[in-house]
């Protein structure tokens, strides 16, 4: 006879219908927990393919005038390499951590629209998918061009049909004018699970940190998605329609796509970044055995960042001849979006002071976080400075410093999020040791193409070039830039193996392996279907801090 | 001096490296020196902060001697107000000092006698016009040095026949794009004579990598017999076959029926470096190479491999090497 | 598993959820809409040749008098979905979808003496690039709620208790509306 328990953990079973297959049960699923972890491991492999055209790109590049590729294909995987690291990795990444942990975290059972969440994870995939498939379908000038080629930010006229012919760059508009949906159905999902789902007495000042960050990420989704969609609509019309918006053979504007592509491209940068912000948040305090310095600050500093990054897009187009006042009203907004986000960094910094910091694998990853981040900043304060622009704009100082945030800010952050939350999601610890090596790794490889690309942007070598000239000066830097792929190749490469090997073999996590404060350590690893048995009530941001020190607990403080 | 007679001999000029931080001319001038005070403030907050980061980790980790957590600091209004007002100051000084340079040199009033330069953007090479100069060249841009005692700077328009691109000399200023459909402004004014190399700094199609740039600063006497030479007619006899040939529909040579503008002026090819906006060094064989397949060379590039035999190959490639 | 015991017993009501999508989407919808009104204002006066606006264009006071008084037919339907009178809905819904039929029919019959008689097509400059595409994304619009809203019609009877529901189908509604006020405005008033 089927006792209560058997009817929570295996229902089916217990009415005697017989289970589905797993590969059905993931097709079909609307739980956000397995829809998280559709996405993220969608988001890794993209990673995987994305990275490895880097890869390409940098074995190009190694040495002047380079055989390896042929300026076709390089421009290609420049522009697929971008186009997927932003929209097929970093969005879907927000997307996975939000769906897998916001309704865990705020005490609720599942987002506030599941299905709506799984129609969002496959448009997502499907036009991951329509990107890539451009290599083998895509069709160009005799020849010329399979896969997109214009750069990830594809400046008109170059897209217009005149000089962008075939199909290639329409499988650009495609891929992320779908994936874009996906996004901002996830983006409405997580707010409308935040403000109307959190559990008892969780007011939005108790939320975790890392909640806060993704609401303030969704809505920047919601306003800045659309200008980029509106664009490439317009685009479209251009190609197909015969319409003029980027036509400048007929009065249309070139400047008007950058326009509206960086009021979507600036936010959209920080759309990539503050979920790793969410990550760090969670990570350090627990490492540190101290709760985050200054909760409120910090969540005013992510809304002020939010509010104030719909203003600065035109530091990407200092260089196209906007007025004097233009270019100052944008490089003081610039470098104000810096104070902000600063700030964030000091209360990092002040969590640690006086902790007790704990070296885990998720630790030193956030530690490195820092101070790339730090490193990332101050590059881009330099880009402020609108005159210094000028020289470092389009060059790969600029590839340099965005790769610190994307890489050694963003990436270091979801690895660091994976070692944390991987016993959670599976059961299991990740090893130490292999996390351990894969750190080390991929810091030295990070560093080593990373840092020389600074010294090569200031040398006068632009991007997106398929090759170089001996005797410009460039060629050091870019072979030491080139060996450090092998070092990231490695460290990824360990990191695979530890999350194939401790999903059969690692150590038991338990609820609570971290000694954490949120609600998500609350219930199993992994939790159950239905999340909690019974929904939680909540007095203070720790919840679990308040049960294991009822003689000192948070809500005596808040 | 063994780089600089390799640079030299490769047609990259004396200036093949484009440091930033090596200026031969305003506005690059004004720009490095606000950048010294920029790093610098960048440079103290990484040391500050970094350093601040650095003693954190090795003073409070974990000795693991108790088992004890450590005292539950919530935050300090105090501290949060330091460190806001702190970083708007620093901002405040910042935008001080961008404003200014960026009015010195967006706001730069044209002297009556300044040089006047058109360029053009194509796919991918330079069309350059000196319009009250008639002189109508490709790739190689000649202006006079400037001395604080009698000053040239030149003052250039900037736009595109295709898409944008972007004009970037390191050494001599920042980067100004060509954007078709708009006209941009920017000035040089070199202290510096020798050969500048700089690239098209913005995604233009296949060839984007090969559209090189070269800032020739002369003094003032090399400058006028240069103008002198362009002015000059150029061309000479045997030349029939190169007019038959399908190549007067794309280029342009001065005082002929040649009169094609969708490829470079060739009135003058060989007084240039390169060719192919600086794809190959110019000399009799590349010259030959160029013609005989430009797609083997710079591929990708519009123009196409003629399919020219022996005959016309010898015929064409001693007309161009007549053209000075 | 519960922590100390709550203090106070004061109820815990979050909003909808429903309505909470509801806004967001039609945030999001409202950014869209701004950047195509954006560039609409930009390129004003800028065609090289063709047709200009003053020219061709002529106030649409009997399409939009049609549009707005559907945004008052559908709060009168709601309403009477709220109350579970359904005949009452199903007729106040289906005079909303008939008015935005009419708006739509007006839209047509416009577009085609634009595009056959004053040869204004998408491609003949930028006025007919952005007015096409402008006044085309808000009846695209108009066109998605009025599938939706024969929907309702063709749920009959289902449509019981799903006033909740049927609420969110009309903030959409009235959100189309507003968005032919501006564009009213900028096309038609402005733009001329």
């Amino acid at each position: 006879m089927a006792t209560i328990n058997d009817i929570l953990e295996r229902p089916r079973e217990a009415e005697g219908v017989p289970p589905p297959s797993k590969l059905h049960d993931w097709l079909v699923t609307v739980d956000h927990k397995r829809l998280g972890i559709l996405y993220i491991a969608t988001s890794l492999a993209f990673l995987a393919v994305a990275g490895l055209q880097a890869a390409l790109m940098r074995a190009q590049l190694a040495f002047p005038n380079g055989k390896v590729l042929s300026p076709e294909v390089f421009n290609r995987l420049l522009t697929v390499h971008g186009t997927a690291m932003v929209f097929l990795v970093g969005m879907p990444f927000f997307a996975g951590m939000a769906n897998y942990l916001v309704p865990l975290m705020i005490g609720a059972r599942d987002m506030a629209f599941p299905r709506l969440n799984a129609f969002g994870y496959w448009i997502y995939l499907f036009g991951g998918l329509l990107l890539y498939f451009s290599y083998i379908a895509g069709e160009g000038l005799a020849g010329h061009g399979t896969a997109p080629d214009v750069g990830w930010f594809a400046y008109a006229p170059l897209t217009e049909r005149a000089f962008s012919r075939g199909t290639s760059t329409d499988y650009w508009i495609l891929s992320i004018v779908l994936s874009g949906i996906g996004s901002t159905a996830s983006a409405i999902n997580v707010i409308a699970t935040v403000i109307s789902m959190r559990c008892k007495r969780m007011t939005l000042g108790r939320m975790p940190l890392f909640v806060w960050l993704l609401l303030v990420v969704s809505g920047m989704v919601i306003f800045a998605l659309p200008p980029l969609t509106a664009a490439q609509i317009m685009l479209l019309l251009d190609r197909y329609l015969g319409a003029h918006f980027f036509d400048t053979q007929a009065g249309g504007s070139a400047i008007l796509w950058q326009h509206f592509f960086w009021i979507f491209g600036h936010p959209e940068v920080y759309i990539l970044m503050l979920p790793g912000f969410a990550c760090a948040s969670e990570i350090i305090p627990v490492f540190s055995r101290k709760p985050m310095f200054g909760r409120a600050a910090m969540i005013g500093a992510t809304i002020a960042i939010g509010l104030l990054g719909v203003s600065v897009w035109a530091h990407h187009m200092f260089s196209v001849g906007m007025a004097a006042t233009s270019n100052i009203f944008f490089a003081v907004s610039t470098m104000l979006v810096g104070v902000p986000t600063g700030i964030k960094i000091f209360n990092w910094l002040a969590t640690m002071y006086g902790g007790k910091i704990r070296f885990g694998t998720p630790m030193m990853f956030c530690v490195a976080f820092l101070f790339q981040f730090l490193i990332a900043g101050l590059t881009g304060i330099m880009l402020a400075v609108a005159p210094l622009n000028w020289q470092l704009t389009d060059s790969y100082f600029v590839v340099a410093h965005f790769h610190y945030v994307l890489f050694g800010a963003l990436l270091f952050t979801l690895f660091g999020a994976i070692y944390y939350w991987f016993p959670k999601v599976t059961g299991r610890m990740l090893s130490e040791r292999l996390g351990k090596w894969h750190f080390w790794l991929v810091l030295i490889g990070f560093h080593m193409t990373f840092d020389p690309l600074h010294f090569a942007g200031m040398l006068g070598m632009p991007r997106r070039i398929y090759t170089y000239a001996a005797g410009r000066g460039w060629e050091g830097v870019n072979l030491l830039a080139s060996i450090g792929v092998i070092f990231q190749i490695a460290g990824v490469a360990c990191l695979v193996w530890n999350i194939v090997r401790s999903a059969r073999h690692g150590a038991q996590a338990g609820k609570d392996p971290w000694d954490a404060w949120t609600l998500e350590w609350s219930t199993s690893s992994p939790p159950p279907e239905y999340n909690f048995a019974v929904l939680p009530e909540v007095r203070s941001s720790r919840p679990l801090w308040d049960l294991k020190h009822p003689e000192d607990p948070d809500w005596k403080y808040e | 001096m063994w780089c600089l007679w390799t640079a030299v001999a490769f047609g990259q000029g004396d200036h093949p490296v484009g440091n930033i931080f090596n200026p031969q001319a305003t506005p690059a001038e004004s720009i490095a020196h606000l950048s010294v005070l920029v790093l610098s403030v960048c440079g103290a907050i990484f040391l500050i902060v970094g350093g601040l980061l650095a003693f954190t980790l090795v003073r409070f980790r974990d000795r693991g001697n108790d088992g004890h957590e450590p005292a539950q600091v919530y935050g300090s209004n105090r501290i949060e107000v330091a460190w806001t007002v702190i970083p708007f100051l620093i901002v405040f000084v910042l935008s001080m000092a961008t404003a200014r340079v960026v009015i010195a040199i967006q706001n730069k009033a044209v002297p009556p006698h300044a040089l006047q330069v058109t360029v053009i953007g194509h796919q991918w090479w330079w069309e350059i016009r000196y319009p009250e100069l008639a002189i109508v060249t490709a790739n190689e841009l000649h202006i006079p040095v400037s001395s604080l005692a009698k000053p040239a700077p030149a003052f250039l328009k900037l736009q595109s026949a295709d898409v944008a691109h972007s004009f970037w000399v390191p050494q001599l200023a920042g980067k100004t794009d060509l954007i078709p459909n708009r006209t941009n402004t920017m000035w040089i004014d070199p202290r510096q004579t020798g050969t500048f190399l700089g690239n098209c700094a913005e995604y233009c199609g296949t060839q984007h990598a090969n559209m090189l740039l070269r800032v020739v600063v002369q003094p003032e006497a090399e400058f006028n017999s240069w103008v002198a030479a362009e002015k000059a007619i150029a061309v000479d006899s045997g030349a029939a076959l190169f007019f038959s040939l399908s190549c007067v529909n794309c280029h342009a040579v001065s005082g002929t029926s040649a009169t094609g503008t969708f490829g470079p002026d060739l009135s003058h090819l060989m007084s240039r470096a390169t060719l192919g906006s600086g794809a190959i060094a110019n000399t009799p064989e590349t010259l030959r190479a160029w013609v005989k397949d430009p797609q083997a060379i710079k591929p990708g590039n519009l123009m196409p491999n003629m399919q020219l035999n022996v005959r016309e190959l010898d015929a064409v490639v001693s007309y161009l090497s007549s053209l000075k | 598993m519960t922590s100390t015991i709550a203090i106070n017993e004061s109820p815990w009501n979050l909003p909808d959820r429903g309505r909470v999508g509801i806004v967001c989407l039609i945030a999001t919808e409202l950014a869209l809409f701004t950047i195509f009104v954006v560039a609409y204002l930009f390129y004003i006066g800028k065609s090289i040749s063709g047709p200009m606006p003053s020219q061709v264009l002529e106030l649409p006071i009997w399409p939009s008098i049609c549009l707005l008084s559907s945004s008052i037919t559908v709060t009168i339907a709601a309403r009477a979905l709220a109350f579970e009178k359904l005949s009452t809905f199903r007729i106040w819904t289906g005079l909303t979808v008939l008015l935005g039929l009419e708006f739509l029919r007006q839209t047509a019959m416009e577009w085609r003496h634009l595009i056959v008689d004053c040869h204004l097509t998408i491609a003949t400059n930028l006025f007919g690039t952005t007015f096409y595409s402008l006044v085309g994304l808000h009846a695209s619009h108009v066109v998605f709620g009025l599938s939706l809203l024969s929907l309702t019609l063709g749920l009959g009877g289902k449509m019981q208790g799903q006033a909740r529901r049927f609420e969110l189908l009309a903030w959409y509604w009235h959100f189309v509306d507003a968005v032919w006020v501006v564009v009213f405005m900028v096309v038609y008033v402005a733009g001329r």
